[in-house]
């Protein structure tokens, strides 16, 4: 008798075939919008490109030119922004974590659910409050409150130091909640066991905290830490909001990624914001390779 | 002890829930007010209005909805596009033996590490030759497929019982329909944590849409709020009570059911 096989039966969608059916959405999708762009980008970025005209190829030269004041604002306020934003959104929530994990810890539900909600506003919604809160007039929120306790209103978003203070704080504001979910389920799965040991052992709070507790940790911090990084140096949402374009006074308030968009759509320097974005994602690559290799988190769960 | 720790933790809510109430207290103030004053502490419970939401409503004809309507739009299809075809790739990397199998999931995995601003430059080119600019596929198309929702996918696919595929080869099926009929019920909680994960996304997407978008009819709500920050004239009133506006069903689907959201916005650390 002959076997049944696909083939006999007619069948078009065979198991055999099926797999390449299903990834097929990615395939393409990955082809298009992800790897020719990549190429385009590297590609771009040796070239003088304005949109669609001419493009002439001049070598280095873009990377050259990125030895230059705007490049390195950008530069420093990304990674400033990226190391502040760090210290801020992991120490903190860990903290606040530990605190509503705590046995005595009532209305946790709320709490949770306050701290979160920031993280589903847009960007630009609460952003904008940032923003008209912060602002230079004397009756803005801010400066009210500090003319009220006796301090002078500032020109918040007009300097260098005021300015990164506000958006650490809107991003600090944003991403507690989110931060302090992830440590309460790596808090979760901390065998309690181990704090009944360490008290045995008549270890101190401290002791346990730095022993057990951020040991056990470990791979949700350099989880937080990983997109922080990928975060803080991609920021541009945030500033574009707070000054309302791309540009601000002295630069003060421009990232990577601006730098990136002022290059290729204000001024059509396709070439240079490519060269931009090349210099971005290696610096990206380069911190995470770095995190990773000193965590000693390089086997990543592949499998 | 435990009093200072609620104290401390009530403040921080405090802290976090403050500028929702003063965003949503400033768009019952007076437009002119604001205006003059910018956003400022004092609220005189006498002068409250809802004058703020009417201009916001009859600004420039309804602009405001369109921007809405958009943005819903945008979220929906880009949400259920990405379902099912982020769900279609992680079930087969995890299901099937075939060739190519670890080489795309590497792939997956690198493109997850990638920054997606760097690629906008060329992404606005393909945009333009594909004729896809100032459209919603402009803004959905080169994002359909998320790289995460796939990952996210394929681990929980790796834990579905084998004897589900069989069964339904025993009954017949074809492997589209084992998919569909038999596997995606399964999925459903993973289905509920991605799609929260693709719509607060896509919802509040920024970059993209702003490189795309460009008349204004078309500009979803995040672009659309910038945009009333002219040089021309500030549009507060239709800024704060649109920003009220654009939150509070969030809010509400959120107060309904914050476990999934809850679950869905952290899916990332969920570990191998």
């Amino acid at each position: 008798m002959k076997p049944r096989t696909a083939k006999s039966t007619g069948q078009i969608i065979t198991a055999k075939n099926a797999p390449y059916l299903f990834v097929a959405p990615f395939v393409i999708t990955f082809f298009v919008f992800f790897l020719y762009p990549l190429c385009s980008t590297f590609i771009m970025s040796f070239q003088d490109i304005a949109g669609f005209g001419d493009s002439e190829f001049i070598g280095l030269k873009n990377y050259r030119s990125l030895a230059n004041e705007q490049f390195l604002h950008a530069l420093q306020n990304s990674a400033i922004y990226t190391v502040l934003t760090i210290a801020m959104l992991v120490p903190l929530p860990l903290f606040l974590a530990v605190l509503l994990n705590g046995s005595t810890t009532r209305f946790r539900n709320f709490f949770k659910s306050a701290f979160f909600l920031p993280a589903l506003t847009s960007v630009v919604v609460a952003g904008l409050f940032f923003r008209y809160a912060f602002s230079s007039q004397e009756t803005a929120f801010v400066n009210q409150i500090l003319t009220k306790i006796g301090l002078s209103p500032m020109n918040w978003l007009f300097k260098r130091g005021t300015t990164m203070f506000v958006l650490v704080l809107f991003c600090t504001w944003r991403w507690l909640g989110v931060n302090i979910i992830y440590f309460m389920s790596g808090l979760n799965a901390i065998p309690p066991e181990q704090y009944e040991a360490a008290s045995i052992d008549g270890a101190s709070v401290l002791q346990k905290f730095m022993k057990i507790t951020v040991p056990n940790l470990k791979s949700v911090i350099v989880y937080v830490v990983t997109i922080s990084v990928y975060g803080g140096f991609s920021m541009f949402a945030e500033s574009y909001t707070m000054f309302g374009s791309a540009r601000s006074p002295g630069d003060i308030g421009l990232t990577m990624v601006s730098y990136i968009y002022l290059e290729g759509f204000n001024f059509a320097r396709l070439g240079m914001g490519s060269a931009i974005g090349v210099t971005l994602f290696a610096i990206i690559m380069g911190v995470n390779v770095v995190q990773l290799f000193l965590t000693g988190s390089f086997k990543r769960s592949v499998n | 002890m435990s009093l200072i720790k609620h104290l401390f933790l009530a403040f921080v809510a405090l802290l976090t829930l403050a500028p929702f109430v003063f965003m949503f207290l400033s768009s019952l103030r007076p437009g002119d007010q604001m205006v003059q004053n910018g956003l400022t502490v004092d609220f005189n419970v006498m002068t409250m209005t809802l004058s703020s939401y009417r201009t916001m409503a009859e600004y420039n004809e309804g602009l405001y909805f369109m921007w809405f309507k958009n943005s819903m739009i945008i979220s929906v299809i880009q949400t259920l596009a990405s379902l099912l075809l982020s769900s279609m790739v992680g079930y087969a990397l995890a299901v099937y033996d075939f060739k190519g199998r670890n080489l795309i999931f590497t792939v997956v995995l690198v493109v997850m590490m990638i920054p997606v601003e760097i690629l906008v430059l060329p992404l606005f080119k393909l945009s333009v030759i594909f004729r896809i600019i100032d459209t919603k596929a402009g803004v959905i198309l080169p994002f359909v497929v998320s790289p995460f929702a796939v990952f996210f996918f394929r681990q929980y696919a790796l834990g579905l019982p084998r004897d589900l595929i069989d069964s339904g080869r025993i009954d017949g099926c074809n492997e589209f329909g084992i998919f569909f009929r038999i596997i995606t019920p399964v999925l459903l909680p993973a289905f509920g944590a991605i799609a929260i994960l693709q719509a607060m996304g896509s919802w509040n997407a920024f970059l993209w849409p702003l490189i795309v978008l460009r008349s204004n009819a078309n500009l979803t709500l995040p672009i659309g709020l910038q945009s009333l920050l002219t040089p021309y004239g500030n549009n507060y009133d239709v800024l704060l009570a649109g920003s009220v506006v654009s939150i509070i069903p969030i809010i509400v689907v959120f107060l309904m059911n914050q476990k999934a959201f809850i679950t869905g916005l952290t899916v990332g650390s969920v570990k191998g």
